[in-house]
């Protein structure tokens, strides 16, 4: 799998067009999720439009993802929607009691493969399905998950880690979303010594790789060559609230919606780079 | 009762590709051996790490399996709890958490090993079930319903292996439903899981006082818990008496009198539990039980006999 020039321009239009989607929504409620889902855009568009494959319609994902950074939600349901997968009435109805949709992904939604949201479950819950797929002779069937640099102090996840290399799944993909932000701070901060990552994951038994979270052509190159004996995962460099300026290294805004002013100054933000692009 | 469950689960998962057995470094027992020799793919081993346990089968789940996740009760219940109820009960998903040695069953190994607690945190789940069988027979029909008919997160709650037969010639075993092992009148004996045994002993002795048998009922499955059964038996004794290896809150003993109070039953309602309490006794299983008020000499004491 390779992409051109095209496809990268086409991802990176997405991705204008999913950040502005989100920054519309976050005008009607109070609370979203922005900078964690910003940080993530360009992972998750790439897991649904290169890197999964379709059924001969085009509207059934034969892959599986789960987002077990369950805030990034936001970059999910956008994505759904572009694919039609997810109804833009639900999407208008997020976080309304009249909706489906909630702050975190909810087993049984349109496209939505786990509930999440308590961190530290979906790389196990991965894990299984794609055990399980191979175990039904459904290999070919990759399972993609997208986990948080904080998530990733939760023990579960170390579990999970040690275990998924034990059972030879070469069919998961972990994009670890390493934003560098947790509800106190930086994670470098944290846990300076946990870094870097990618080489303790390597110790594990996985395939692990170094990449520019924002980069399309380098998330598709690090999962279409990757070893496929073992499991894979990228480590993500990303910037929380990437898109747009004053979001940018500024932890309120994982959790806060702009007010009317901010949400003009983003879209503007947004209009000028397509405008450069 | 655990032997029972593996030659069961042996059975049952030869013939159903979709069963499979994730444990978190327990010894394997009996048949789950065998099984694990005859489809090495559908056990597996996660070693000392429970979480993941109960992870990996909410995703095999997902794709079609009936996983069961196994280890002793503790590790089985209070570790991974999260994960069975995010994973296993918000997804609602058909996956069978098995604990063994419920209760103190481990008795020399220390409160860290005792699943004294566990009935009330499963029972607090939405969309669990619950059931504690009485004997390796209730463990089998248990595991068959587990296996074949239900589709949704559930804990069974066994023993260890040797318990005795306790309900031969009984009615017929069904999930959700009180079963009366013996008919009787006056007093009635509710329990559940192992220690049903001493309900049916003094239920023998007020027989051989009185010359009236007692009624015993093995409540088999805690969740669903069948109330209008119970609001039956306490409508038609004079007292009953539950009797439970588990702590006082959130076990069969409140339910009981929550379901006298809500029929406004007129009968006289004795509960016997363990205790609110962590005891540092390390003897048998049946020391642990005595030190906790549960031997049948001291229960038999506290109702008269």
């Amino acid at each position: 799998m390779a992409v051109d020039d095209r496809d990268i321009e086409a991802a990176k239009r997405r991705c204008r067009r999913y950040r502005h989607r989100i920054l519309d929504i976050s005008q009607r409620v109070s609370a979203l999720h922005v900078a964690p889902a910003f940080s993530c855009i360009e992972i998750v568009d790439a897991v649904y439009n290169i890197l999964m494959r379709r059924d001969p319609d085009g509207a059934l994902l034969l892959d599986g993802f789960v987002m077990s950074k369950g805030h990034g939600v936001m970059a999910q349901y956008v994505a759904l929607e572009d694919l039609g997968i997810m109804p833009t009435a639900e999407v208008e109805r997020y976080c309304q009691p009249d909706g489906l949709l909630g702050a975190h992904p909810d087993y049984g939604n349109p496209g939505i493969e786990a509930s999440t949201g308590s961190l530290g479950h979906g790389l196990a819950i991965a894990a299984g399905m794609a055990y399980a797929d191979r175990l039904q002779g459904k290999a070919e069937r990759d399972t993609y998950v997208v986990i948080g640099d904080g998530e990733a102090q939760e023990g579960s996840i170390w579990e999970a880690v040690m275990m998924a290399p034990n059972l030879g799944l070469g069919n998961l993909v972990v994009f670890l979303d390493f934003n560098d932000y947790q509800g106190l701070g930086r994670t470098t901060e944290t846990h300076p010594h946990f870094y870097p990552v990618a080489e303790k994951v390597a110790a594990f038994g996985w395939e692990a790789v170094d990449i520019d979270g924002h980069d399309t052509s380098a998330i598709v190159a690090a999962v279409a060559g990757r070893r496929r004996d073992r499991p894979l995962m990228a480590v993500c460099r990303t910037v929380k609230g990437k898109g747009v300026s004053f979001m940018i290294d500024a932890p309120i805004w994982h959790y806060r919606s702009p007010n009317p002013a901010e949400y003009a100054q983003a879209l503007a933000e947004l209009a000028a780079e397509e405008g450069m692009a | 009762m655990r032997n029972t469950f593996a030659d069961t689960f042996y059975e049952l998962g030869k013939a159903d590709e979709r069963l499979a057995v994730v444990v978190a470094d327990i010894s394997p027992a009996g048949s789950i051996a065998r099984f694990r020799e005859d489809f090495p793919e559908r056990f597996v081993n996660t070693g000392v790490a429970e979480q993941v346990m109960i992870g990996l089968c909410a995703g095999m789940a997902m794709r079609g399996m009936r996983p069961f996740a196994y280890t002793i009760a503790t590790f089985a219940v209070f570790r991974p709890y999260e994960m069975i109820r995010c994973d296993l009960c918000y997804q609602d998903l058909p996956v069978t958490v098995v604990g063994i040695g419920g209760g103190v069953t481990y008795s020399t190994l220390g409160a860290t090993h005792h699943a004294m607690e566990d009935v009330a945190l499963m029972t607090g789940l939405p969309n669990m079930s619950v059931i504690a069988p009485c004997d390796p027979a209730e463990a089998a029909a248990a595991t068959r319903w587990l296996a074949t008919e239900n589709h949704h997160p559930a804990y069974l709650r066994l023993g260890k292996a040797g318990e005795p037969d306790l309900t031969s010639g009984a009615e017929p075993f069904v999930v959700g439903r009180i079963r009366t092992l013996r008919a009787g009148r006056g007093t009635a004996f509710l329990s559940y899981g192992p220690i049903t045994k001493t309900a049916l002993e003094l239920a023998d002795r007020i027989g051989e006082r009185d010359g009236v048998p007692a009624t015993v009922v093995s409540v088999h499955t805690i969740k669903p818990l069948d109330a209008e059964g119970i609001a039956r038996i306490l409508a038609t004794h004079d007292r009953v008496v539950t009797i439970e290896e588990h702590v006082p809150h959130g076990g069969l003993a409140s339910r009981v009198k929550e379901i006298a109070f809500d029929t406004r039953a007129s009968c006289e309602v004795a509960t016997f539990t363990l205790q609110d309490s962590f005891v540092h006794c390390y003897g048998s299983h049946a020391d642990l039980l005595a030190r906790h008020g549960l031997s049948a000499t001291a229960i038999g004491t506290a109702i008269g006999l």
